[in-house]
Parts: C-alpha cells; sequence; structure tokens
C-alpha cells in the first residue's frame, strides 16, 4: 500500500470514528417501559388541564374547528415555518391512525425525549423542547385525559421540508446542541407562585417557543427569553412579554391575568393572530394558575 | 411650462393621495379606539370598579354597533399597503371581513335590545360582543411592534 493508500485508509477510519461518535452522542433515547410501570392511577381532570395548559388543540385540531370540535385532535393544519411547513398529526385516540395503540411510556418518549414511536427523532415543531419539563404525573393524566377524546381516522400529511431539513439523521445533532431541561431562568426567592407559574410557562404552556428568539439555526437565544421574535409563520412580530415589553411591561400581574381569561389587554385592545387560540386554552385554567402565570411573566429577567 | 404645470399636477396628486391615505388609516383607527373605548366601559364596570350605569352600557353598545357598520368603508381596494396592523388578508377574504364586521354590529344591537338591569348582565354582554374582536384579530390584524 502506497502513502496515498495509507492516508486514505486513514482517513476513511476517521470519517467512520466520527461518524460512529456523532450517531452515538445523537441517538434517539427514548423511555422504555419499565420507566412508566408504577406511574400510578392517573387524574384525569388534571389530565384536562394539561391538555388545556399544552395547547394541544392549537395546532392537532381541525383548522376549522370550533368548540367541541376541537377535542377532535384529527390534526389537518399545515404549520408554516422557517424551516418548511410541518403538518401536526392525528393524536386522537384512533389505534390506526391515531395514538390509540400508544403506551405511556411511548407517549412520554415524544413528549419529553422528542422520540417517537419507531425510534425516529421527532421535530421539534412538537415543543418537547418545553414538554421536557413536565413532570411524570402530568404526561401520565394528560395522556388518560386524551384517550377519553373522540376518535378520527383521518391520516395527515407528511412534513414538507427542503433539503437539509428533511434529514432526520440531523435532528439528533439539532437535539445535542439546544435540546436540555435546564430552567430557562433562574429566580431566586421565587414564590411558590412564581415556581408554578414558571412550570407553566417553561413547560406545558411553551410560551417561549414564540416568545423567544432563535438563532440561525432555530436554537433559542436563552439570554432573551420571552424578548419577542419574529412571527414565525410569516408577517408581524410575537411581542416582548418580559417586564421590558414596549406593550406588556407597563401591565400589571392582574391585568395580565385578566388578558389570560378575557382576552381583553388593560385599554380593552383585544388579543389577535396566533395568541388568539392560546389565550382560549388560557381560560380554561383555573383563575390561581393564570396568577401563577402573571407572576413569573412580572418575575423574569426585563428585556 | 408645461413641465411645471404637470410636476405640480403629480405632487398634488401624490400629496392628495397620501392625505386620503392617512385618513383612511386614521378611521381604521378611530373606529377601533371607538369600540375598544366603548369594551373598556362595559368591561370596568362588570369587573366591579366602576359603578353600573345603563345610560353608559346603552351608549357603548351604539358605538360598538357603529363600528360594526362603518368599519369596512375604509378597506377599499388601494388601501392594501397604508402601514398599519391591517392584514393582507383582509383583501383576500373581502366578504368575510364585511360579515364579520356586520356580525358585531348585529351582535352590539341584539344587546342594546335588552339591555342588562344591573352588572351582573354584563358578563352575558362582553361573552356576546368579546368574541367577534378576538375572531377578527386573530385573522386579520398583523402586529407590527
Amino acid at each position: 500500500m502506497g502513502r496515498f493508500g495509507r492516508a486514505l485508509t486513514t482517513l476513511v477510519v476517521i470519517g467512520a470514528v466520527g461518524a460512529g461518535a456523532y450517531l452515538y452522542l445523537t441517538r434517539p433515547q427514548p423511555y422504555t417501559e419499565s420507566d412508566f410501570a408504577e406511574a400510578g392511577e392517573p387524574d384525569i381532570k388534571n389530565g384536562e388541564m394539561m391538555f388545556w395548559a399544552g395547547g394541544c388543540v392549537s395546532c392537532h385540531a381541525s383548522p376549522d374547528a370550533e368548540g367541541d370540535a376541537q377535542l377532535v385532535l384529527s390534526g389537518g393544519l399545515a404549520l408554516k415555518s422557517p424551516f418548511g411547513t410541518f403538518y401536526p398529526p392525528n393524536i386522537s385516540p384512533d389505534p390506526d391512525a391515531g395514538i390509540g395503540n400508544w403506551t405511556l411510556a411511548e407517549f412520554a418518549s415524544a413528549m419529553k425525549r422528542g422520540v417517537g414511536r419507531n425510534g425516529e427523532h421527532l421535530y421539534p415543531s412538537l415543543p418537547y423542547t418545553s414538554y421536557v419539563h413536565m413532570s411524570d404525573a402530568d404526561i401520565r393524566d394528560l395522556f388518560a385525559y386524551m384517550k377519553t377524546l373522540p376518535k378520527s381516522s383521518n391520516v395527515t400529511a407528511e412534513h414538507d421540508l427542503p433539503f437539509p431539513f428533511n434529514i432526520r439523521l440531523a435532528l439528533g445533532g439539532w437535539k445535542f446542541l439546544y435540546f436540555n431541561d435546564n430552567p430557562r431562568v433562574v429566580l431566586s426567592d421565587a414564590s411558590e407562585a412564581v415556581k408554578r407559574g414558571q412550570y407553566l410557562v417553561e413547560g406545558p404552556g411553551h410560551c417561549g417557543e414564540c416568545h423567544t428568539p432563535r438563532d440561525f439555526l432555530g436554537g433559542w437565544k436563552t439570554s432573551e427569553w420571552l424578548a419577542g421574535a419574529p412571527n414565525p409563520e410569516g408577517e408581524g412580530v410575537v411581542p416582548n412579554i418580559t417586564p421590558g415589553g414596549a406593550e406588556v411591561g407597563d401591565w400589571s400581574a392582574k391585568d395580565i391575568a385578566y388578558y389570560l381569561e378575557s382576552g381583553f389587554t388593560p385599554d380593552f385592545d383585544s388579543v389577535g393572530g396566533s395568541m388568539v387560540e392560546v389565550q382560549r386554552n388560557m381560560a380554561h385554567l383555573t383563575a390561581e394558575d393564570r396568577e401563577a402565570i402573571a407572576a413569573y411573566l412580572k418575575a423574569i429577567p426585563a428585556h | 411650462m408645461k413641465l411645471r404645470l404637470a410636476v405640480t399636477a403629480l405632487a398634488l396628486t401624490a400629496f392628495g393621495f397620501s392625505a386620503f391615505a392617512n385618513e383612511t388609516s386614521e378611521m381604521r383607527e378611530k373606529l377601533m379606539k371607538q369600540a375598544g373605548g366603548a369594551m373598556g366601559t362595559i368591561g370596568a364596570m362588570a369587573k366591579g370598579e366602576k359603578p353600573f350605569d345603563q345610560d353608559a352600557v346603552k351608549t357603548a353598545l351604539e358605538a360598538i354597533a357603529e363600528t360594526g357598520h362603518k368599519f369596512p368603508d375604509y378597506f377599499g381596494e388601494g388601501t392594501e399597503n397604508l402601514g398599519d396592523e391591517a392584514s393582507p388578508a383582509i383583501w383576500e377574504n373581502m366578504d368575510d371581513f364585511k360579515a364579520r364586521s356586520a356580525k358585531l354590529a348585529a351582535d352590539a344591537e341584539a344587546q342594546l335590545a335588552q339591555l342588562p338591569a344591573d352588572a351582573a348582565g354584563l358578563g352575558a354582554v362582553m361573552g356576546a360582543i368579546g368574541p367577534n374582536c378576538s375572531g377578527c384579530h386573530e385573522k386579520y390584524r398583523l402586529k407590527k411592534q
């Protein structure tokens, strides 16, 4: 073997080791069935609260559904993003088209690990980057509640993403860089209400997904937590909701809680855009939980 | 001379258009503020921050009905890009936009026909009117700041 041959062999070996290391470090890491073997009895009422806090209907109900029809999680929405168009799937309890045959461990793997039923990486259009904060008990309760909803046999489209975003293997790298369960802000001496608010906002409520700016690869700029961002769906902006926000900054905690309940700002302008769906969901929460969200939003660093 | 005339005419046209554009945008904002202010009047009483005043509720609902009737008049062709918060979706769905505005007026008039006698009845008024605001803003308003 000549010098060239040896050099080539070395390169191939380095390449193979590198690829192996990449695949190992970025492998999907679902839960195993035993992780949830002793999950305990679900609290369906709490599951319903998590369902509204999590905003499942905003993406998974049929786009034109109103009222009770929103409880049919048939999918059907086209979710536009700078990376392509995502089609949130049918997550109704239908055994074939939906998630009726899923186990709790599989559901938790999707919600908290970003791993699909076939062991594949999921796109963070499913905000597991936020749901990762959810407690196992809340995941259990949510799953139990969703089992009580109507079935739909609707089959949704595959995500429509251009190269290179259509390569799921690359998602492992993205998760390696950006996916963690760190608190998004560290708040010393937080009251119980602020802690509850932090859980709801950073976890199920996934507020940061739209309200926090992202870098060119779609990772959060966590140093600008909830500081506002361009509208991912097109024109316009998603506002800064920290105490430094031009609009929301002056609102009292009471104002924020009233807005989440009624959809009206302190000067009786109304909620608009994608926030309308979010506000309708938040209106289902308890008054205490809305107050907790407000307390947290007043406690975070101003931007 | 002819050139000067043409330039003057052009300038006047441009000035006329921009004055018209400003006026259109201002009317949109004025009508929205009128409806928002009216909701604020009712909302403050519903929340118990102000004492119940049936006359004020009536005036507020009349203002909301007026907004519903007049609002689409300020969304004619050629007024798509005035730099305000009106979404291009309005002109793509003009019939729906007009129908929603008419419904706001009709809902306000329905409440006028059965004015509540006390503050307890204001929750229902808010519930009847409020979804019109958010429903339309969901599709047709673009937040620019």
